[in-house]
């Protein structure tokens, strides 16, 4: 399939829940898969409002939601390969939910019993970061490390992987993104750019970021760039499996820009009534990504109400395993982190590590 | 007098330098309708447009790059930084360009400006909210680093920050966002760079700034019920230091501890304490004392009372102080 940087909005699922014809795209999807899509957007939502309950509990310190951007997260991360590896941000919770990261330990962070705790290594799925756009560059560093290490353009595609890096539509002013484009480009590194264009960046527009539509973007650094309803499950695998595809093949970067719309705060900390209009919500919430394939899957008889309720019990039981699974954290003492700070612990650090326990066990002694 | 939170009178401060000179502007995330993610520049954008308040693009080092045009042709930028973690995007620009452009151009230019840092921890945030960089700024010649203790301080210094005609970082310590203090706005403030004694006091110099300062008059008021007379000095700038206030008072008590959260090693209290041995060395009835941030990135948050300097590791220095 070619694609020519100028496509258009890709969109196989209209709001409504009806499908789209688009001449490049189509979705392969078996009904079952489809209901597996909508399963774990709803579970992701599930994970995503529990935690933005549990912060306002006090129980977690900030939580950034990711509501609304269901579709854009799991359509992405359903086209993850065996070898591919991904980089988020840190509002990645649907991507984190289907790449296998146990959503208590997405928590952790946030309660502040931990810094970023899960096993990147094994899931793939690389840690959060919290400086905006800095992860760009790792990702193409990875992308780099792929191509030494063979994994890519094999005959075999079984035997191929490529980088995909989350970031938002406000990162992309940073230098960092724009570095990570044209070291992506020289080296035709195997990467995906999936940009969620959530239109605020706080309290910030989109339009104060760029003036042109971000996916053009990509033809500035020479490589190809497509628009893709965020809130279409379908539509963001499609794409997101063709870039993937590119990459792993050795085609070099893509950059997808998935057109989507934060519904909530930017963190639990923010509050966006003090800059945006209500109705631009409302607007949005027409275009609720799980509504419309919940609507069209009901159509074409893929799921029926006793799934739905079937899904609701799920939801229910993993809310509560998550209001569990939190509060239990508690985390290491500070001493724990004396050793954590360098490879080879310095000696002088050590002694420090010894004059903090001296000095804590002294309290306890007074008790 | 007025009571005002340090957020406000901060505020207070950009207002009066924004209506007293038509080049003050200011440029920064969020600062704009949101009023920035502390409130500090609220209303400003309101009362001032958006051309003198202004929203950027979501990029540090544009921020302070740009502001650095803007200063050549005549501007004096205030830039928030969202921030101390997001201040190393931008570190370049400060370090290599703004800080040595006067230098750079023999005495021809100067870079009159101020980038505002909210700074330090013991607010339970995530990673990168909770940082402590003055070293970093005071090791750069060519940068001025100051940080008010108070709101009274607050709503001076930044003016006097604003005016100065050298790039000055302003570490705004957010966990004192909003306790109240007396502001005089009709006062003869103390100069930028000039050190107070917050208390006197006779047997031991406890020396901190921004944050910390509040902890250790605290700690002097608990010590005092024991019996002990402690001074405190509040530095509020931490490049230039004011020695003089500083010697004055450990000639005095022939005892120095230095607080703040940034790491120990290589910080502020090092330079402070070298300073002290090198000038008052006969004076000293013990070494100089530091009680800091550990030599770690900063924890997470629920261990991060353990991590801090507080009331009870002051004191527990001054015992071992007072013990030599």
């Amino acid at each position: 399939m070619s694609i020519t940087p100028g496509e258009e909005f890709v969109q196989l699922l209209d709001p409504a829940g009806n499908a789209v014809h688009h001449p490049s795209f189509a979705d392969d999807s078996t009904p079952a898969e489809l209901a597996a899509d909508l399963r774990d957007m709803v579970l992701a939502r599930r994970i995503d409002t529990e935690a933005t309950a549990l912060q306002r509990k006090g129980e977690l310190g900030l939580w950034p939601p990711m509501l609304g951007q269901e579709a854009a997260q799991i359509g992405s991360a359903r086209a993850v390969g065996p070898l591919d590896e991904v980089v988020p941000s840190y509002r990645e919770h649907g991507v984190a939910w289907c790449l296998g990261v146990d959503p208590v330990d997405l928590l952790r962070t946030f309660r502040g019993t931990a810094m970023v705790d899960w096993d990147s290594r094994a899931l793939r799925f690389h840690l959060y970061s919290f400086v905006i756009g800095t992860q760009t560059l790792h990702a193409v560093g990875i992308a780099m490390g792929m191509q030494r290490d063979g994994v890519v353009g094999n005959p075999d595609p079984a035997a191929n992987g490529a980088a995909m890096v989350y970031f938002g539509d406000g990162a992309t002013s940073q230098g960092d993104v724009n570095e990570a484009m044209i070291f992506a480009a020289s080296y035709a590194a195997p990467v995906v750019f999936f940009c969620q264009n959530n239109q605020w960046a706080i309290s910030e527009p989109i339009s104060l970021q760029s003036r042109i539509p971000l996916y053009r973007r990509a033809a500035g650094f020479g490589f190809p760039g497509i628009r893709v309803d965020g809130n279409d499950v379908l539509a963001v695998k499609a794409v997101t499996r063709w870039a993937l595809e590119r990459a792993r093949r050795g085609e070099g970067p893509t950059l997808i820009e998935a057109y989507t719309y934060r519904m909530g705060a930017h963190t639990t900390s923010d509050d966006p009534t003090k800059y945006r209009r209500a109705a631009e919500l409302q607007e949005w919430r027409a275009k609720d990504p799980i509504e419309r394939l919940r609507t069209h899957l009901l159509r074409i008889g893929a799921i029926d109400e006793h799934w739905l309720a079937g899904l609701e019990t799920e939801s229910e039981a993993l809310a509560e395993r998550l209001r569990a699974g939190c509060v239990a954290l508690t985390g290491d003492g500070l001493g724990d982190w004396f050793e954590r700070a360098h490879a080879e612990t310095p000696p002088g650090l050590l002694a420090q590590r010894e004059e903090y326990l001296a000095y804590a066990d002294s309290f306890e002694d007074a008790r | 007098m007025t009571a005002l939170t340090m957020a406000k009178a901060i505020n207070a401060g950009l207002r009066r330098a924004l209506a007293a000179d038509p080049k003050v502007l200011l440029a920064g995330e969020d600062i704009g309708k949101l009023g920035g993610v502390f409130r500090v520049t609220e209303g400003l954008q309101a009362e001032f447009g958006p051309d003198r308040v202004v929203d950027s693009p979501l990029a540090e080092s544009g921020i302070v790059g740009t502001s650095l045009g803007l200063a050549l042709r005549g501007y004096r930028p205030v830039v928030e930084i969202q921030f101390d973690g997001f201040t190393w995007p931008a570190f370049d620009q400060l370090v290599s360009q703004v800080a040595r452009l006067h230098f750079r151009s023999h005495g021809r230019l100067t870079v009159p400006m101020v980038v505002r840092i909210p700074y330090g921890g013991g607010i339970g945030a995530i990673e990168h909210h909770s940082e402590s960089p003055e070293a970093y700024f005071a090791h750069t010649p060519g940068l001025l680093v100051v940080s008010p203790a108070t709101a009274g301080d607050a709503y001076w210094m930044i003016q006097q920050a604003i005016a100065a005609d050298d790039p000055v970082v302003f570490l705004e310590p957010k966990r004192r966002y909003h306790e109240r203090g007396e502001v005089d706005t009709a006062a003869t403030p103390l100069p930028l760079h000039q050190a107070r004694v917050v208390k006197a006091g006779t047997d031991a110099t406890l020396i901190g700034y921004g944050p910390m300062v509040r902890t250790c008059v605290e700690a002097a008021i608990a010590a005092a019920g024991e019996g002990r007379n402690l001074e405190v000095i509040d530095l509020r700038s931490i490049s230039p230091l004011d020695d003089d206030t500083v010697l004055t008072s450990v000639a005095r008590t022939g005892r120095a501890i230095v607080v703040h959260e940034a790491a120990g090693s290589f910080g502020v209290g090092a330079e402070v304490a070298a300073r002290i041995q090198e000038r008052c060395f006969y004076a000293l009835q013990a070494p100089v004392l530091r009680v800091t941030g550990y030599d770690l990135p900063y924890p997470p948050s629920r261990v991060e009372d353990d991590f801090l300097p507080d009331l009870d590791r002051v004191l527990d220095a001054v015992d071992r102080s007072l013990a030599y």
